[in-house]
């Protein structure tokens, strides 16, 4: 991109042939990406879909049609929505109170803890969940929901606290003494002033949050028991077991639905942050 | 906690000569307080399950029977046991070569292709393609699992698109689990390197590659001797993230392969449920769940070692 503006006229013909080769590379590892992607969208309109990502010959809303029940659909995303927002409205709350003293007083104790912070979220979760099930049947907390948030909560909070602490270093200081000389609390001045200004950046952690705990399956798949206070992602793996080899379309038309609000807080997020890739850029902190 | 916490950095609402090292201490403790919700839920749901796994690895620990209600010290047995256990070497090297091939090579190679085809691409088609690639990452693991299950099935997309070149197809999730895992993982995976490397090549400043471009210096020399050690550290970045995610991933296999067929690609996450949750045996399982989270714990102190300064 920046080479092309360059004001040498010869290179332009080789450029154009680079930019041809890339353009056809691109487009071949695309249509890579497609393939799986397509069978979704495809297999959901179609009535007499296969696990061949093929046109279907009349595009049909019957497989949403069927799995759009209370027992099938509703409430299982309700459980998610609960699930997700608990998880995402706790990590935010505790990763605020926790990141405005990170980030404002110098303490001897703050550089050990964010070591501890990112040692935490290097730790595969996926191993933990074993013992969590143990810890859980002893806390008598197996099959809770409330138990359920809390354990997505914590695990997500290392990642919700380093983020948000990045965050907040960029709101000076100064506004803040203004509220401290006014005779405002820390807690005030944090409500009042540090919050409002730093609102894309909490919106950020918090979608953040909730994609990943709606998109968690495992975590769920343990700790809950009971059909009805299973999220999305668990009853949509209920259903692949009992109607998997038969309903594709079914399937699909759920998989699309259960998806659709990811996506869609995905693109917000972006916007939030000024471009589609910087999600990761967060993410690096 | 709010009269020590009305203390901005400069001003002192409490000249009342009370001993200063007393009134610091006690101040520290005021301006920790936020802290506490952090604290409390870290130490519970995280500290508690890491060291609830090291001690649940010395018990018999068990879904049913009378170890289900009370479960005794057993020692070192579980792991006497795992090394004993054919699964156990297995699944730990089946675990090695998922992260390095489906991680460290495959979508660092491909994160990094796309992120510098992309640079000389159109802007439509970086646009579709950028597109394409985010939403592999960005559906629920789930639904990536079943698209990834529908693409490989005996019956599925890729032995249809075979069949059409001329190509014999193969019954992929059981003749090649971990070929078909490891390609699902790279696809699924892709976007997260793809956006690190991108943003790594977009802070390169432009002068030094036209400097060698100058110099007469080839595309492939260009890209050897100054763009990969200009983005080294993002590479290296980028390689402990992507083997801690990949080290977890459970559901894209699960959904799969199951682990199968046999226990063919049971990566050590789908081993240590198998042994907890199909066969009952919750300290064996957990024995697995710990010698992971020393793996992780290894690899997430060499991830902070290279962030030092970022902390500092």
């Amino acid at each position: 991109m920046a080479v092309s503006s360059r004001p040498i006229s010869v290179a332009a013909p080789r450029r154009l042939s680079v930019r041809a080769i890339s353009n056809t590379v691109l487009l071949v590892i695309g249509m890579c990406f497609l393939l799986p992607l397509g069978w979704l969208v495809l297999a959901s309109i179609d009535e007499s879909a296969s696990l061949v990502a093929s046109v279907p010959g009349s595009v049909s809303g019957a497989n949403f049609d069927a799995v759009l029940t209370t027992d099938q659909t509703f409430r299982p995303l309700w459980n998610s929505f609960v699930l997700s927002g608990g998880c995402a409205l706790i990590t935010v709350v505790a990763a605020v109170l926790a990141a405005y003293p990170l980030s404002r007083y110098r303490m001897r104790f703050n550089k050990p803890f964010m070591y501890g912070v990112l040692f935490g979220t290097g730790l595969p979760i996926t191993a933990m969940m074993v013992p969590v099930y143990g810890l859980f049947v002893r806390l008598n907390l197996l099959d809770s929901l409330t138990g359920t948030v809390f354990f997505l909560a914590a695990t997500s909070l290392p990642m919700a606290i380093w983020m948000m602490k990045n965050f907040m270093d960029s709101v000076p200081v100064s506004l803040e003494e203004a509220a401290w000389v006014d005779g405002a609390s820390a807690m005030k001045a944090l409500r009042t002033v540090v919050v409002p200004l730093m609102r894309p950046g909490i919106a950020v952690v918090f979608i953040f949050v909730f994609i990943q705990a709606w998109g968690n399956f495992f975590v769920p798949f343990v700790l809950l028991l009971s059909p009805e206070k299973q999220p999305a992602a668990v009853s949509i793996f209920t259903f692949f077991g009992q109607y998997g080899s038969v309903a594709y379309g079914q399937l699909a038309a759920f998989s699309l639905l259960y998806a659709a609000p990811v996506l869609v807080l995905y693109v917000l997020v972006s916007r939030l942050l000024g471009g589609s890739f910087t999600m990761a850029g967060a993410v690096k902190g | 906690m709010t009269t020590t916490l009305d203390t901005g950095p400069k001003v002192d609402p409490r000249p009342d000569g009370a001993p200063s090292r007393a009134r610091s201490a006690g101040r520290t403790a005021g301006r920790l307080l936020p802290l506490g919700p952090a604290l409390v839920l870290l130490a519970l749901f995280m500290a508690g399950p890491v060291v609830w796994s090291f001690y649940g690895s010395f018990t018999d620990a068990a879904l049913t029977g009378a170890a289900a209600q009370e479960s005794s010290w057993i020692g070192l047995d579980n792991y006497t046991g795992l090394f004993s256990d054919p699964n156990f070497p297995k699944s730990v090297w089946l675990t090695v070569v998922f992260v390095v091939t489906s991680a460290i090579i495959g979508q660092n190679v491909l994160g990094l292709t796309l992120a510098m085809l992309m640079r000389q691409a159109t802007g439509v088609v970086r646009a579709v393609v950028g597109t394409l690639v985010v939403t592999a990452w960005v559906l629920p693991e789930i639904v990536a699992a079943f698209a990834a299950y529908a693409f490989f099935h005996a019956d599925g997309t890729l032995n249809e698109a075979l069949g059409l070149v001329g190509l014999g197809g193969s019954n992929w999730l059981y003749d090649f689990p971990m070929l078909a895992v490891i390609i699902a993982n790279i696809w699924r995976g892709a976007a997260f390197s793809m956006m690190v490397y991108a943003a790594a090549l977009a802070n390169l400043p432009p002068d030094v590659t036209e400097a060698a471009t100058v110099d007469g210096a080839s595309g492939p020399k260009r890209l050897m001797y100054v763009t990969l050690p200009m983005i080294r550290r993002s590479i290296s970045t980028n390689f402990m993230l992507t083997t801690l995610m990949t080290l977890q991933v459970f559901t894209l296999i699960y959904v799969m392969t199951a682990g199968g067929p046999g226990t063919d690609s049971s990566t050590l996450p789908i081993l240590a449920y198998q042994e907890a949750f199909s066969f009952g045996r919750v300290g064996y399982g957990t024995a697995i769940a710990t010698i992971m989270l020393l793996i992780g714990a290894v690899f997430s102190i060499i991830y902070i070692r290279m962030l030092r300064p970022e902390v500092d």
